[in-house]
């Protein structure tokens, strides 16, 4: 409990809650969210309602809460196979991103894309991309496109310790630092490019230290603490949009699931996953709520409750939601106007 | 500058002069590219630009086929309308990632929400002794990619018209430019300028036989004519100019007129794009014709050093003329 919980007037009344406790509360319903979501695409996946690869995030959830809270809905992400939680927190629509999973055509790629590929201009969400270090090019563009332009905006660019072994990571940290481009590099180091350890992979596995050898401010970060990686990216990303060039933040974290829904996981220590799972994101959180006297009785009970009513309509909604008719097969090939 | 001399008109000039002229047209416009600045383009395409229009739009690269190329799809996404010059199609592979994955296919992983009006320019074809990594014709393969527009301008025309239209374009267009046409000279039309990126074009009327073709091999294919000709055969000699995709209403509308067909690509034969002209023939000219169709291709070889075995390798007049004579009969 902190000092100024210990009031009577503050534990007895319903008076708003501070800004930071709201503020946390915010961070912890994302992370649920989150998590909650991608717990029932794993039912929906046993029960063959949704299909394909689907990327787990669990456990990886402060890093999409957090970075996102340093961007403003003029930024743009560029993301990974494994972005459901980039686009939860981005704002698609939680409707949308299911339907998507059932390939329907209110999903945000109008099912064309899938798990893997998430997608929302209105949002500027330049997608889910599927091949490893494909995005990073993207990112490039895109932040190039708007230093062109003189817009102050930030690209922020998601990846994992995987893409460092990329040639495209090393081209495109050299490119954007010799341009001074406007992108957030956030390494999300998971510590297995799907079964492959890092140490197996990277001679140095210091991945801070190979970003900043290219000439750009990188740091690392705990991933699986919410308030270091906002802080972290609020600094970093504020640093961009004033013209202080790239930034790369390694963010340290770890799934606690599968690489994918086909993984039997055959490559990890059992009690190492346990060992990370103790720092669960959103336990860290929670308790941390809880010590601070901002998440009391059955608040965090009523959240999930809320959660689950929220993804309850949306998979409904999504059963029932149309399928394209096959007659559009070939639609989204090449755009329907030209000159 | 370069000049192709009084009153005359280079290929590179032509499209440098396109290349000027989207650039002064439209602030979107930027060029991008492994020396295109202060080198002037490897093919001397770009020279004086980055003079005219500073280093923001003659945008000088790493050699990062990878990340220039995706950079330019990424600047497309972000309003812009990039330009982007890839040396050779052989070093292109090295970005074929990103035109793959994701210039071709944004669109429809997207269901419709994010084209890539980007343009992609490369140098392509044999026959400079450059050997087996800076000489082959891999259009082919990018034709085979939906998502794509594959155009190659085969004339001076073409050259300074194609540019403009591909910048109009929606969706990736890419431009391939056949290596040995760059010193090309002749007469170009003041008033020169965009022309269609959709339709194929009949260089040179004929009644016996089709010798179908585009880029670099169409002046072969003209002089194969020329020499038919002599012997009494009238080739008409099609232009595909579009490689993806295929106007498919010109090509058989030859086929009825001449019943004989000689495709000429200087693509290797198996899996090329005279086999997918030929199988289209095939397919919705069959009736029509009075003998096989022929195919001049590339020698199934990697493209060898010595001048000799280059020429030997290529699709050249005597082949052409033979293949002919055999539709003929």
């Amino acid at each position: 409990m902190s000092p100024r919980r210990k009031t009577p007037a503050a534990t007895e009344t319903a008076a708003a809650p501070s800004p930071e406790a709201a503020h946390h509360a915010g961070l912890l319903r994302q992370m649920l969210l989150i998590r909650r979501f991608e717990e029932r695409c794993v039912e929906l996946y046993s029960a063959g309602e949704i299909h394909g690869f689907v990327h787990l995030y669990i456990g990886e959830e402060a890093v999409a809460v957090g970075v996102n809270q340093a961007l403003t809905p003029d930024d743009a992400i560029v993301s990974t196979y494994r972005e459901h939680g980039h686009a939860l927190v981005r704002g698609i629509p939680v409707t949308a991103v299911m339907a998507e999973m059932y390939g329907k055509t209110t999903g945000c790629s109008g099912g064309r894309g899938g798990s893997m590929h998430l997608f929302d201009a209105k949002t500027r969400f330049y997608g889910g991309n599927a091949i490893v270090g494909g995005g990073l090019p993207l990112a490039v563009g895109v932040a190039l496109a708007d230093k062109m332009r003189g817009r102050s905006r930030v690209t922020a660019c998601f990846f994992g310790d995987g893409a460092v072994a990329e040639g495209e990571f090393h081209e495109c940290l050299n490119l954007t630092a010799l341009w001074q481009l406007p992108v957030l590099f956030c390494c999300e180091n998971n510590l297995y490019a799907m079964g492959t350890a890092l140490a197996r992979a990277q001679a140095q596995t210091d991945l801070a230290v190979r970003a900043a050898s290219y000439g750009m401010p990188a740091w690392a970060v705990d991933g699986m603490d919410v308030l270091a990686v906002e802080q972290a990216a609020r600094h970093a990303a504020d640093a961009v949009r004033g013209g202080g060039g790239p930034h790369f933040l390694e963010l340290r974290t770890y799934r606690f699931r599968a690489h994918s829904m086909y993984d039997p996981d055959r490559y990890r220590d059992k009690t190492e996953i346990e060992e990370w799972k103790r720092h669960d994101p959103i336990d860290a959180l929670a308790a941390r709520m809880r010590e601070a006297g901002e998440l009391t009785g059955d608040a965090l009970a009523a959240i999930d409750a809320d959660l689950a009513a929220e993804l309850a309509v949306a998979i409904d909604k999504a059963r029932g939601d149309p399928l394209e008719p096959v007659t559009d097969l070939t639609r989204f090939v090449y755009s329907p106007r030209r000159p | 500058m370069t000049s192709a001399g009084p009153g005359k008109t280079s290929y590179r000039e032509a499209l440098r002069a396109a290349l000027r002229e989207a650039l002064l047209a439209d602030d979107r416009v930027f060029l991008m590219g492994e020396d295109v600045g202060r080198y002037g383009g490897c093919f001397a395409v770009s020279l004086g630009l980055l003079e005219e229009f500073g280093p923001e739009r003659i945008r000088d690269t790493p050699l990062s086929e990878s990340a220039f190329v995706g950079a330019g799809i990424g600047a497309a996404l972000g309003g812009m309308r990039p330009i982007v010059e890839i040396m050779t199609v052989n070093f292109s592979l090295l970005a074929l990632d990103q035109i793959m994955n994701n210039a071709a296919t944004l669109l429809h992983m997207s269901g419709g929400q994010f084209a890539v009006p980007l343009v992609i320019r490369m140098t392509t074809g044999a026959g400079r002794q450059v050997a087996a990594q800076h000489s082959h014709s891999l259009e082919g393969w990018y034709a085979h990619i939906p998502g794509l527009r594959i155009v190659a301008p085969a004339t001076l025309e073409d050259a300074r018209g194609m540019l403009w239209t591909a910048l109009e374009d929606p969706d990736p267009v890419l431009i391939f430019e056949h290596g040995s046409l760059y010193n090309m000279a002749g007469v170009l039309p003041p008033d020169a300028g965009a022309v269609d990126i959709d339709s194929a074009a009949i260089r040179r009327p004929g009644t016996d036989v089709s010798l179908i073709t585009y880029g670099g091999t169409l002046g072969t294919a003209l002089d194969a004519a020329e020499e038919l000709a002599g012997g009494g055969i009238e080739a008409e000699v099609v232009d595909l100019r579009t490689l993806r995709p295929l106007d498919d209403e010109t090509i058989m509308a030859s086929v009825r007129r001449t019943h004989r067909v000689v495709i000429v690509d200087e693509g290797w034969r198996s899996g090329s794009l005279a086999a997918e002209v030929s199988a289209r023939i095939m397919e919705q000219a069959f009736y029509d014709l009075d003998a096989p169709v022929e195919r001049v291709c590339s020698a199934e070889v990697p493209m060898p050093y010595p001048r000799h075995l280059e020429e030997a390798a290529l699709p050249r007049v005597p082949a052409i003329v033979a293949a002919a004579r055999r539709a003929v009969g």
